[in-house]
């Protein structure tokens, strides 16, 4: 098992934190699954994270100059590894200046995933730092469990008002309620809902478009043949919503939601090479 | 002029040493050729209450003024004020809505305004780490960018760092993870600095240090801020480091005591010539403890003896303060409690030296320096 890769580019190394420091956020342990041509944080919907649920796509070669792995066995040429994207972002966070930046497995005390980054310096050699990162790795028995989340039975599918302006107003309801109600139609209306013993707010957007989902088998969805005006809500955890929005400093090509009613939101954030997928349980 | 410092747990000590020249004006007051230098206590958090905001005083500030009144217990400083720019009448030049973070700016800075602050001080005993620089086997030394640089990739909250020379002239840094349990979960992370980096390298080869980081980049902000060359003396595991800054008017040092080795043996120090001999004790044998560096005060420099330990630098004269219009008058910080170390390295080197069946503090616990007075 071997995996070695290399960022020269500040442009792409800035991206790729970017893209770790928004994991980093979600996630306080996940999973990375690499094969040869991407790369996947991945966050399973255990209970220990409130039933949430992620699954970040990056292809490698819009990242990395260099990327060579090998995974486990030769039918099965991938690695999962378990780590704290918070380290890989403070690795990452001081290499802002950087000539380059390499990432390597390596197993002297135990198994680590070694960042090493070359930093100009006034002397004749650069400065290099080191950050060695503990990872477990996840044996191939478990990797079922890591499998891409199906995109959902769906009531609604809309695409989100400027995640900015939804960030803005989730914050402010952050602090009145503890949960937020989404609700959204066919027609593109979108309302975010909070409501207290003391007051109740809500935002409305209109206007938003519905993604075109094409049905790969040809079967209606459930969102077929649904009354347009009719809303389908979920009640979420307001703060796990904001944690989401609180890291998109990019905005997204796309961005959108699946409702399915009273069970699970699905959001779809799709940047030219990254995709992010962040599933929300209603709650009781 | 000097102020110095130690903290609770006196496992670090800065004394700021300014010539006159530094000031505009100086004068000693009379000091009779027998009698003892003045110094004095001022409790920290009213002194830095005065000096809060750094960016404003610079802008409102013309001259500040700083006398001692003996009589009245009192030390004055006085700041001139030049202009107001706060429009709320706080004199911190903010103009954005605000309330006063400290009293010392509920007076407005009007022009030609002089805000005077009495502080009220206590007479107190000399605070003096022993140390010395000529004994220290290593040393280097760096200009203030290069450390604060290579001290920028450790997190914030990271307690202790090692200093080592490694092979092929490369100096590292390198966080310090206390047990093996910690390793396999704590993300490690090291620099290497180039020989050529520094100004001077002199060090023992394979050598290395630990100390805490959270203290020197105390010092590391102030060294960029000043533009100072940084100069690191450290010895053996276990004694201290000391960090020097160096200026025609001002002598800085930063002494701090560091984790010895759990390799090493015990070495007992050599003797340097001093007329106290310290005989060799059983109690500081333990591998795992910790020096803390050693306080004296002028009851002992009559001679009742250094209490036995070979563990603690012996008192030797101190070469670093030779500037001869040193102390003519002094104000000193006692050991008031500011920010308490990060607790790990507090029980790193306050409990460990604790004899065994002992919990309290045991006889021949190491601080040689009674506090004066209680803790404020």
């Amino acid at each position: 098992m071997r995996f070695r890769a290399k960022i020269v580019d500040l442009a792409c190394l800035n991206h790729f934190s970017r893209v770790i420091n928004t994991i980093a956020k979600l996630a306080k342990t996940c999973t990375l699954r690499l094969t040869d041509s991407k790369l996947y944080f991945i966050l399973s919907d255990k209970v220990a994270n409130g039933g949430v649920s992620m699954w970040c796509e990056l292809c490698q070669g819009n990242f990395f100059d260099e990327f060579q792995m090998e995974g486990v066995a030769a039918e099965h040429n991938e690695i999962y590894l378990e780590l704290v994207p918070e380290n890989l972002s403070r690795a990452l966070k001081t290499a802002q200046s950087a000539k380059a930046v390499k990432i390597k497995l390596t197993n002297k005390h135990c198994p680590c995933l070694r960042v090493a980054v070359e930093l100009p310096s006034l002397s004749s050699s650069s400065r290099i730092v080191t950050h060695d990162i503990p990872v477990g790795v996840i044996p191939r028995r478990l990797w079922n469990d890591f499998r891409e989340p199906s995109v959902p039975d769906f009531d609604v599918s809309i695409y989100l008002p400027v995640l900015k302006t939804m960030k803005s107003v989730v914050e402010r309801m952050k602090n009145l309620s503890n949960s937020v109600v989404i609700e959204a139609n066919l027609s593109g209306e979108m309302n975010l809902k909070i409501e207290t013993d003391l007051v109740s707010v809500t935002t409305h957007f209109k206007d938003l478009g519905n993604p075109p989902w094409a049905s790969e088998d040809g079967c209606q969805s459930s969102a077929q043949g649904r009354d347009l005006e009719s809303m389908a809500e979920a009640r979420i955890d307001i703060k796990k919503l904001q944690q989401l929005l609180a890291r998109q400093q990019v905005n997204p090509t796309k961005a959108l939601c699946n409702i399915v009613s009273k069970r699970i939101v699905h959001f779809v954030l799709l940047h030219e090479d990254v995709s992010l997928q962040y599933f929300i349980p209603a709650l009781a | 002029l000097s102020l110095r410092a130690v903290n609770s747990s006196r496992s670090a000590f800065a004394s700021f040493l300014f010539a006159p020249l530094f000031f505009q004006r100086y004068e000693a007051g009379d000091t009779q050729p027998d009698r003892e230098l003045f110094r004095c206590k001022v409790l920290m958090k009213s002194f830095l209450g005065i000096f809060r905001s750094l960016p404003s005083l610079e802008k409102t500030v013309g001259k500040c003024l700083i006398l001692l009144k003996p009589q009245a217990s009192r030390l004055v400083v006085q700041l001139h004020c030049k202009y107001g720019e706060c429009r709320w009448g706080h004199g911190c030049g903010d103009t954005r809505w605000h309330r006063a973070s400290s009293p010392a700016e509920l007076v407005p800075s009007l022009p030609g305004v002089t805000k005077t602050h009495n502080l009220a001080f206590q007479e107190c005993e000399r605070l003096q780490a022993v140390f010395d620089t000529q004994r220290c086997a290593s040393s280097l030394c760096a200009p203030a960018r290069v450390l604060a640089e290579a001290v920028v990739h450790f997190p914030p909250t990271l307690a202790e760092v090692t200093l080592g020379a490694g092979p092929g002239g490369k100096i590292s840094l390198r966080n310090y993870v206390e047990d093996e349990a910690e390793r396999s979960k704590t993300m490690v992370t090291e620099l290497c600095l180039a020989e050529d980096e520094f100004q001077t390298v002199a060090v023992a080869p394979g050598s290395h240090i630990t100390f805490c980081l959270k203290e020197f980049r105390g010092l590391l902000t102030f060294a960029e801020a000043s533009n100072l060359p940084l100069t690191i003396h450290y010895d053996m595991p276990g004694r201290p480091v000391i960090f020097t800054l160096d200026d025609a008017v001002l002598e800085v040092h930063l002494v701090l005591a560091t984790l010895s080795d759990m390799e090493s043996n015990l070495q007992p120090p050599t003797t340097n010539g001093v007329s106290h001999l310290p005989a060799p004790s059983d109690d500081f044998t333990d591998d795992l403890e910790s020096y803390m560096i050693a306080m004296e005060t002028s009851a002992y420099e009559e001679g009742s003896g250094v209490p036995p330990s070979p563990t603690f630098p012996l008192r030797t004269p101190c070469p670093a303060e030779s500037d001869p219009e040193e102390e003519e008058e002094e104000e000193e910080e006692g050991a008031v409690p500011g920010t308490p170390p990060h607790k790990k390295f507090r029980s790193l080197f306050f409990g460990s030296v604790l004899t065994p069946g002992g919990p309290g503090l045991a006889p021949t616990q190491e601080v040689l320096a009674e506090d004066s007075d209680g803790e404020y």
